[in-house]
């Protein structure tokens, strides 16, 4: 069992989470609520990186992160080393390539609130930040934590984008998923079985926990 | 009062067009009525601020909430208003009291729960306090979407389609509670229906509306008097609507006694006691004009007037009469022939007979 390995994959699921929810939480609620020229090729964008293979996102990304790029440049200026193949990196990467997980599933939520609900808290006389809090995100909350279950899942699954930009460093890089290729590339199949096992343990318990969590949310409706 | 009076002046060629000019006092009811998307709940969202159409002025008393004009908006939040959804839109994850209280901000905290309950218990729901909206019949959350409405002592209450998800015993009762509600509260009421009853029975103003037009407003007995309004005759027929007081009962009979601006009605007897006042609908198709008093019929009401308007619409056979009765105008509707025969014109004296079963008596408490 590689913990090193076990360590960065579940930093990298919750600092993805941690970096993306509320981005995730604002740009959802503005997709449901606002309409606006070109909606559809943002919702488009939104989703394309569910549909590429993750070896060319992840090529892109590492383009893009890379010492010729002015991302690259800046975070090298600030941070004195380089963006790929940094912890940092893989975390920018796992954060961009989890964006449909967490807006649609976000937007769907906030699109799933009546109008006339919305209109009536701003009628109670709530400030657009009151309304937020109190009427629009309990009721989006089902959609939230869904999208928050997802990109760690996701995460923590994660193989092509994390190869491509992350590379293959202990405990820097290296996650769980990509300790058990290595492993399996040295005919280790003890140590890939077990860590295997531990990735679905962890995917089991992620869902029963959703589904203990959103039972509780809709009893808790009525 | 003046003071306190809200005026509305709309226009906008598209998408939804508008074009409507109304003002209304406090304590007075003004009824919107027209057809499914005549833009209606438009009106209301525009009062309210949820809505920005091309031309907007809205003033509720010295306030000026919307002046597109003079660049003046104020977002729906900083608006005193009460609005009543058409389906309550209140917040599912709260209870009765959770709803209420999110409209009491401008509230100190410490009072707020003890001013939910007064609310709640003002439209009859003292014991559902801590029920949530999926837990609630259809006239209880009615009921708490008005709490939560007044709850923020609005200096407008917007009623959209109030009683549209009730059954018809319920819609009685919050039909009565709205119409006490209305002379305690002493704000302009905005109530947008398409159901005619409501108008009758809670309006003290009416505007009709078609397709974003005011085609008519005013004050509801003068307005259900004019004879020239075809898009009403069609909707709902026309008839006169006045008030009048029950001066006697006459259960031996089987009658009341009702006074009004113009003489003596004797109606059905019904559960209203002496002294107070019931508004009065006459069908105009249910009205006969004679030259004279005829005998021997089985009629009570033969009531003295003289024309005051005739109308006919082109395309429509029937014309309608419009008599002076007192100070009440009557309206009939007959045929063409009848005018004829009778030499019906303006200032012809004639009598205006009256069925008792055919008038229709809307109780109201005064």
């Amino acid at each position: 069992m590689d913990w090193d390995a076990l360590r960065v994959s579940l930093w990298l699921g919750a600092g993805t989470i941690a970096l993306l929810l509320p981005w995730g939480i604002w740009f959802g609620r503005l997709l449901a609520v606002r309409e606006f020229r070109g909606k559809l090729l943002v919702e488009a964008l939104v989703t394309v990186p569910l549909v590429l293979p993750p070896t060319v996102l992840g090529f892109y990304l590492l383009v893009s992160f890379g010492v010729r790029s002015p991302l690259g440049q800046a975070f090298q200026a600030v941070a004195g080393q380089p963006l790929p193949f940094s912890f940092e990196g893989l975390l920018l990467a796992s954060a961009i390539a989890n964006i449909p997980f967490v807006v649609q599933p976000i937007q769907r939520g906030f699109e799933a609130i009546p109008l006339d609900v919305r209109d009536a808290a701003a009628c109670c006389g709530l400030t657009p930040w009151q309304r937020f809090v109190r009427i629009e995100a309990p009721l989006a909350w089902p959609g939230i934590l869904t999208a928050a279950i997802l990109t760690f899942a996701h995460t923590l699954g994660e193989f092509g984008v994390v190869l491509m930009v992350g590379g293959n460093l202990p405990g820097e890089t290296r996650t769980l998923s990509v300790a058990i290729y290595d492993r399996m590339q040295a005919f280790d199949d003890r140590s890939a079985g077990v860590m295997a096992a531990a990735l679905l343990a962890i995917a089991v318990a992620t869902l029963m926990a959703t589904t203990t969590l959103s039972r509780r949310v809709s009893r808790r409706r009525g | 009062m003046a003071d306190r009076r809200l005026s509305v002046s709309l226009r906008q060629p598209a998408p939804i067009p508008l074009e409507v000019d109304f003002t209304c006092d406090a304590g007075d009811v003004l009824a919107i009525f027209g057809p499914s998307g005549s833009g209606k709940t438009t009106i209301l969202r525009t009062i309210a601020g949820l809505y920005k159409p091309e031309h907007a002025r809205v003033r509720a008393g010295d306030e000026t909430w919307s002046d597109t004009g003079g660049r003046v908006f104020a977002p729906p939040h900083r608006r005193a208003v009460g609005f009543v959804f058409q389906e309550y839109a209140l917040f599912p994850h709260l209870s009765a009291a959770g709803n209420v209280i999110t409209a009491l901000g401008h509230r100190p905290r410490s009072e707020r729960r003890a001013r939910a309950r007064d609310l709640l218990s003002l439209v009859h729901l003292p014991d559902q306090q801590d029920r949530r909206p999926q837990e609630l019949s259809g006239g209880e959350r009615q009921r708490v979407a008005l709490a939560r409405a007044l709850a923020r002592e609005p200096a407008v209450l917007l009623l959209d389609e109030p009683f549209a998800a009730v059954d018809r015993g319920v819609r009685r009762r919050l039909q009565d509670e709205i119409d006490e509600l209305r002379r305690t509260l002493d704000i302009p009421l905005v109530l947008v229906t398409h159901d005619f009853e409501d108008v009758i029975r809670l309006a003290t103003h009416l505007l009709l509306l078609d397709r974003g037009r005011a085609v008519a407003c005013g004050a509801l007995p003068e307005l259900m008097s004019r004879p020239d309004l075809p898009w009403l005759r069609e909707a709902v027929g026309l008839g006169s609507v006045f008030d009048a007081v029950v001066a006697r009962k006459h259960p031996e009979r089987g009658l009341v006694e009702l006074t009004f601006d113009g003489g003596v009605l004797l109606a059905p007897e019904r559960a209203v006691a002496t002294g107070t006042t019931v508004r009065v609908r006459i069908p105009a198709r249910e009205v006969i004009l004679a030259a004279s008093e005829p005998a021997g019929l089985s009629l009570h009401n033969a009531l003295p007037g003289t024309v005051s308007a005739v109308h006919a619409d082109p395309g429509v056979d029937n014309v309608i009469v419009q008599m002076a009765v007192g100070r009440v105008r009557l309206l009939a509707e007959v045929t063409r022939d009848a005018i004829e025969r009778l030499r019906i014109g303006v200032g012809t004296p004639l009598h205006a007979l009256i069925k008792s079963v055919s008038i229709d008596l809307i109780t109201r408490s005064a």
